[in-house]
């Protein structure tokens, strides 16, 4: 629907390279833009919103790890360290210093930063599962860190609690208000994002992930540019740590552990590696999805009891988080045999089919 | 293709020797992987403006030998000297700035990228990207983008592979490939360009477009090239001057005719390839 080139012609190399090359491309994403921050505040309820912010700040973060994994090719299965790394040192700049949070959201990321490219350093020398467990140690050791020195972690809890984001006077303490702190943030990391992978920065990640001998051999510096990938995704996923942080009014290190990178890397990968809006697809997917079980599993509990008031079945109401948890690797397993490529190639493939509609032959 | 490129390359264009000194200089340069000698005590001086081939059988040495040349690996003993610069121990990321632009045997684009990307990486080295001018984009990266793109589009045009500038590379023919590749070792602007086997796999028609793209790299672009090629006919044909290695070592050096000659050759080598020729 929106990449239909038929009659549109450049003059220009620069309108060749535009972001948004196709005039109806650009409409729609006025559309969309329209759709997220004015049609959708004005209906959705606290519940929406809820979800909504969790979508946003979970994108965010998912953004900066397929630059890394997607773009580069690097894997990080520590991304749940980085984020806590930016919660924490957000947190800190926030309740020690006084500082707002619009300094705190730029503060924490480049913690994350610094951090993310310490532990990139192996990269420069394993690759692939190496680098997994290489990165996975720095998911403990952060962790380990965040726990045991007091000066970070505020004692016995490791829980330091955040005051509201606040402009001056105004503060943002209404769902509505934090969805568009979120919202603008996420936009500004997808539009950042988008930039950086057409420019020579992102074309040098892409032919480290391709090809990383013939890469340096034509010109591009392999222990700068990995580097700058971690540093760019840590950023990004320190971002979202003070976002979360924000948002739930505490950072705390249990929320970041190595679950929170599975997620993260499973948002990714079902999203669709090595694009931007399959990172927002993904953060979606594994955010909304074991809502939207939860609701239905319990819907089909209240059923059950509603139809057979008589029947003894607490036992199977018991079961019924497994069979959340099931359910949710089930349907995983199952949408990437349908599409390996995740959710992004599916919306691709729809976009293919009305491309040239209704003459696709 | 034989008389016509014969009558240009015979004529050739050994010009530009005004200092004397040779373009590119290996000197004594050994390579060993684990117990293989892969390389030893080899010397090659290339003349700026020559068409170099490098022939001999598999394991000869000849890609190790370009490898070395464009720092993919270090040498174990010995040294090279590129237009007068030590190039020894550069960094292998700063091969490209120096001037060197080379394909590889097993074509090693950028799979996920288009033809156009692959080549806008060509020109990585002449480009600074920043962070922040990157990711703001609009502005000065932007303008220096539509500079590189120029550049890149004058040798997409070059190269005739403007139907295809914006293809992934991995939905491309290996003939169109290898072109491509070609192009993207041009965008880095080199001096000097080493091409490994770059007919490797292609028909006639291909292999006589590929010649025609040599040569005129060659003249009108005022490139040295050092090739490394396997059919003898396009060998004979295009270079001025080869070099011929067996087990690492060179056997023979002269023009194509001198070589053909050359029992050593003919032993290790072009005794079969000789009489196809012939034929």
């Amino acid at each position: 629907m929106v990449n239909r080139e038929c009659g549109v012609f450049f003059s220009t190399y620069a309108a060749d390279m535009r972001l948004f090359p196709l005039p109806l491309t650009r409409w729609t994403m006025v559309g969309i833009a329209g759709l997220g921050f004015v049609v959708f505040p004005l209906v959705a309820s606290d519940y929406f919103l809820n979800i909504a912010n969790l979508v946003c700040i979970a994108a965010v973060g998912a953004i900066g790890l397929n630059l890394l994994v997607g773009y580069t090719g690097q894997i990080s299965v520590g991304h749940g360290a980085f984020i806590a790394a930016g919660a924490y040192a957000g947190a800190l700049v926030v309740t020690r210093a006084g500082l707002p949070f619009w300094i705190a959201l730029p503060f924490g990321g480049l913690m994350a930063a610094v951090v993310g490219a310490f532990f990139g350093i192996p990269s420069l020398r394993i690759k692939g599962l190496y680098l997994a467990i290489a990165t996975l140690a720095a998911q403990f050791i952060i962790e380990w860190l965040i726990i045991h020195i007091e000066w970070i972690s505020g004692g016995a809890e490791s829980t330091v609690t955040v005051p509201k984001a606040a402009i001056g006077p105004w503060v943002l303490d209404t769902l509505l208000e934090q969805y568009f702190l979120n919202l603008i943030v996420l936009s500004l990391a997808i539009v950042f994002a988008m930039n950086l992978v057409r420019s020579p920065i992102g074309r040098a990640f892409i032919a480290i992930r391709d090809r990383d001998v013939a890469a340096e051999v034509i010109g591009v510096n392999l222990f700068r540019y990995k580097l700058l990938a971690f540093a760019v995704s840590s950023f990004y996923a320190g971002v979202t740590g003070i976002l979360y942080a924000l948002y739930l009014g505490a950072a705390n290190y249990e929320q970041f552990d190595i679950a929170t990178s599975i997620d993260f890397l499973a948002m990714i990968i079902i999203g669709g590696l090595g694009s931007i809006l399959g990172s927002v697809f993904g953060a979606f997917f594994i955010t909304v999805l074991p809502m939207a079980l939860r609701v239905a599993v319990d819907g089909a509990v209240t059923a059950a009891l509603f139809l057979f008031p008589a029947a003894n079945i607490s036992h199977v109401v018991q079961s019924m988080t497994a069979v959340k948890l099931i359910l949710f690797g089930g349907l995983i397993i199952v949408f990437l045999i349908v599409e390996p490529e995740g959710l992004n190639k599916l919306w691709r493939n729809i976009k293919d089919y009305f491309r040239v509609w209704p003459y696709s032959y | 293709m034989n008389d016509r490129t014969r009558g240009r390359a015979g004529g050739g264009c050994m010009t530009d020797q005004a200092d004397g000194r040779p373009f590119l200089k290996v000197e004594g340069v050994s390579k060993s992987f684990g117990g293989v000698r892969a390389l030893s005590e080899i010397e090659l001086e290339v003349n700026r403006g020559e068409i170099r081939a490098i022939i001999g059988p598999n394991g000869a040495g000849k890609t190790t030998l370009i490898n070395l040349i464009s720092r993919v690996y270090p040498p174990d003993r010995g040294r090279i000297t590129f237009a007068g610069r030590d190039i020894t121990r550069v960094p292998t990321h700063r091969i490209a700035s120096v001037g060197i632009g080379r394909t590889f045997q097993n074509v090693a684009l950028f799979r996920g990228m288009t033809v156009l990307d692959n080549l806008m990486l060509g020109r990585h080295p002449l480009m600074r990207p920043g962070i922040f001018s990157s990711g703001i984009y609009w502005g000065l990266a932007q303008k220096k983008e539509v500079e590189h793109r120029a550049r890149v589009e004058w040798i997409i045009d070059f190269l005739e592979i403007t139907h295809i500038r914006k293809t992934l590379v991995a939905a491309l023919p290996l003939g169109l490939q290898k072109r491509v590749e070609l192009g993207r070792a041009l965008a880095g602007e080199p001096t000097l360009l080493l091409l490994d086997e770059p007919m490797a796999g292609m028909n006639v028609e291909e292999k006589e477009d590929m010649v025609r793209f040599i040569f005129d790299i060659n003249e009108e672009l005022d490139k040295t090239i050092v090739l490394i090629e396997h059919d003898m006919g396009v060998v004979m044909d295009i270079s001025q001057r080869v070099s011929a290695l067996d087990f690492g070592v060179k056997i023979a050096e002269g023009t194509p005719d001198e070589v053909r000659a050359n029992p050593a050759v003919i032993e290790a080598y072009l005794g079969t390839a000789a009489q196809q020729a012939s034929r």
